[in-house]
């Protein structure tokens, strides 16, 4: 599955393994995400988790295995059974089409929440200044911010600070959304309007791979849950059977304690 | 603790009325400064040497003014080589080719590590050592070729040996400015799809100016009084100016406070600026007030009663 018109998964992932340095990260991860899907990804911190959403953009380049976005190897191409690195222009052009949320918002701290969101489409698509100011506008009034556009980051509180980072994530139209732990920054009164967006999100028929510690949010929403654990993924299914009768006992053991 | 608790319901926030810390010893210190103070004025005044007439009279000079345009004009173009090749650098030394890092370090390396004002002697001099420039590719055919002299001029050569070497400098506060900048502004930009040279562009870099306008203003600051090294090139600045009249007149201490008041007074005016500069780098992240708000501000937190009122 190389060039597919449109692919069986949005995501896959075939022994992914990771290095930094002598640890160990990942030790072959195989995971599939179908559209419209809604993968949620549990387990203990150090676990890879957060690592293995960053290969899927290639913020970290994988050191075995195959992945694959959108039927597209990520970070490289394939041709006469020989891999060859892509040119940083292309990885940021198969980029284009995931958007990321990390924990710590990433917000730039010199624009408004207007031109946050605006910034990747004017700079990246090429798109007028009008237009995506109407597109930030109204991708800031779906999140709830309407009435924010004007200010920066440091006046926003963090649980509208991650409203703004998904709607500039949005504003690229990706077809892949993925959550690094969006909620773990966040005040607990403040963590139910981000995960609402997010539920909306999901509703509206977007992929999503979301690294989360929100159980609640995993069981209502997500199609999946996988439990990773030292780098490889433990156990994966149903999020209602999985947190109900985990099978596998670091499965139970984790689940035991942050429920 | 409960007594001001209860104090606070009915009638709102009670008021402390206490006698403050009486500082005698600043009563002291005042007294002394300002013995000193007047004492120094006095004598300044009355004494003849300081040839105050004298330095009425060449305040605004012909070739004082135009030492000073000369002065404001290196220190400009000086500045913008400095900035411009600074950045480039900067960038340059953060490179992950090993050979780009290398050739900025050993630039830096060479420049920061010898007197400017060699430099400077070593680009008046230039002709010495290469007396013809000519342009065309090296072992090929060349297109146009001209003397040293008429291209280096002293005003060239003082641009060259002062912007060269602020260029170094600059680089190192660049850096510093670029690597303040939290690694998870470039992800962010990189997740957005931006290329390396966009995310510097358009995120990085405005965000590193915060850390980087604070030491440009001293640099430039600085550049203006280290500009009077030119003089020994014949660069008609403000110090060669003054040196030529007193060479005349023989009035050489007023005209050399002359040049110092001028000095003061560019410096100044660079330090307003300044402010603003850093004013407009900082929004989003700072209050915005104006230079006399943040004076008073400063001055109402100095006093020592002050404290107790926030």
């Amino acid at each position: 599955m190389t060039d597919a018109e449109t692919p069986e998964f949005m995501v896959r992932a075939e022994n992914v393994h990771k290095r930094f340095g002598r640890t160990e990260v990942l030790r072959g991860v195989d995971l599939a995400v179908r559209p419209g899907e809604v993968m949620c990804v549990i387990g203990p911190s150090g676990s890879g988790k957060s690592t293995f959403l960053r290969c899927v953009n290639h913020l970290e380049k994988i050191d075995g295995g195959r992945l694959w976005v959108n039927g597209r190897l990520v970070g490289y191409r394939e041709r006469g059974g020989r891999l060859y690195e892509l040119r940083e222009k292309d990885v940021a052009r198969q980029r284009r089409e995931i958007g990321m949320v990390f924990q710590r918002f990433n917000l730039f701290p010199h624009m408004t929440a207007l031109q946050n969101v605006m910034e990747a489409p004017v700079q990246v698509k090429g798109r007028g200044r009008a237009e995506a100011r109407e597109q930030a506008r109204a991708l800031l009034e779906r999140v709830g911010l309407g009435d924010k556009t004007g200010s920066y980051p440091a006046q926003l509180s963090g649980g509208q600070q991650q409203r703004v980072a998904i709607a500039r994530a949005l504003a690229m139209e990706p077809a892949l959304m993925l959550f690094d732990e969006p909620t773990s920054a966040l005040d607990p009164e403040l963590v139910g309007d981000v995960l609402e967006v997010m539920k909306r999100l999901a509703l509206d028929g977007m992929t999503m791979i979301v690294v989360t510690h929100e159980m609640g949010f995993a069981r209502e929403v997500g199609d999946s849950l996988v439990f990773m654990d030292d780098g490889a993924v433990v156990e994966e299914g149903n999020p209602r059977e999985v947190l109900a009768n985990p099978s596998h006992p670091r499965t139970q053991d984790f689940l035991s304690r942050v429920l | 603790m409960t007594s001001l608790v209860k104090d606070t319901e009915p009638e709102g926030r009670p008021e402390i009325r206490a006698v403050p810390v009486r500082h005698y010893g600043r009563w002291v210190a005042a007294a002394l400064i300002l013995y000193v103070a007047v004492w120094a004025v006095y004598s300044v005044a009355h004494n003849e040497r300081f040839g105050w007439d004298v330095m009425g009279r060449y305040f605004t000079a012909d070739a004082v003014l135009s030492g000073i345009g000369t002065t404001l004009g290196l220190t400009a173009i000086a500045m913008v080589m400095g900035v411009v090749g600074g950045v480039l650098l900067a960038v340059m030394r953060l490179s992950p080719n090993p050979l780009i890092s290398g050739t900025s370090w050993l630039y830096i390396w060479a420049f920061r590590g010898t007197p400017v004002l060699v430099q400077i002697l070593l680009w008046g001099f230039i002709s010495a050592l290469i007396p013809r420039f000519s342009i065309g590719i090296p072992f090929g055919p060349t297109f146009a070729d001209f003397s040293a002299n008429s291209v280096i001029t002293p005003f060239v050569a003082g641009c060259l040996g002062l912007g060269l070497n602020e260029a170094a400098y600059m680089a190192e506060i660049v850096r510093a400015g670029i690597l303040s900048v939290d690694p998870g502004q470039d992800e962010a930009a990189c997740a957005l799809g931006m290329s390396r040279t966009k995310s510097m562009r358009r995120i990085v870099l405005p965000q590193a100016m915060r850390v980087i306008i604070p030491p440009t203003g001293n640099e430039t600051i600085s550049m203006l009084k280290t500009s009077s090294l030119v003089s020994v090139i014949a660069v008609a600045d403000l110090l060669y100016s003054v040196q030529i009249i007193y060479g005349r007149t023989y009035q050489t201490i007023p005209l050399l406070l002359l040049a110092s008041a001028w000095y003061l007074v560019m410096t100044s005016v660079l330090t307003v600026g300044q402010f603003y500069l850093e004013r407009y780098f900082g929004r989003g992240a700072a209050r915005r007030q104006t230079m006399l708000e943040r004076l008073w501000a400063n001055l109402r937190t100095a006093r020592p009663a002050g404290k107790g009122t926030r």
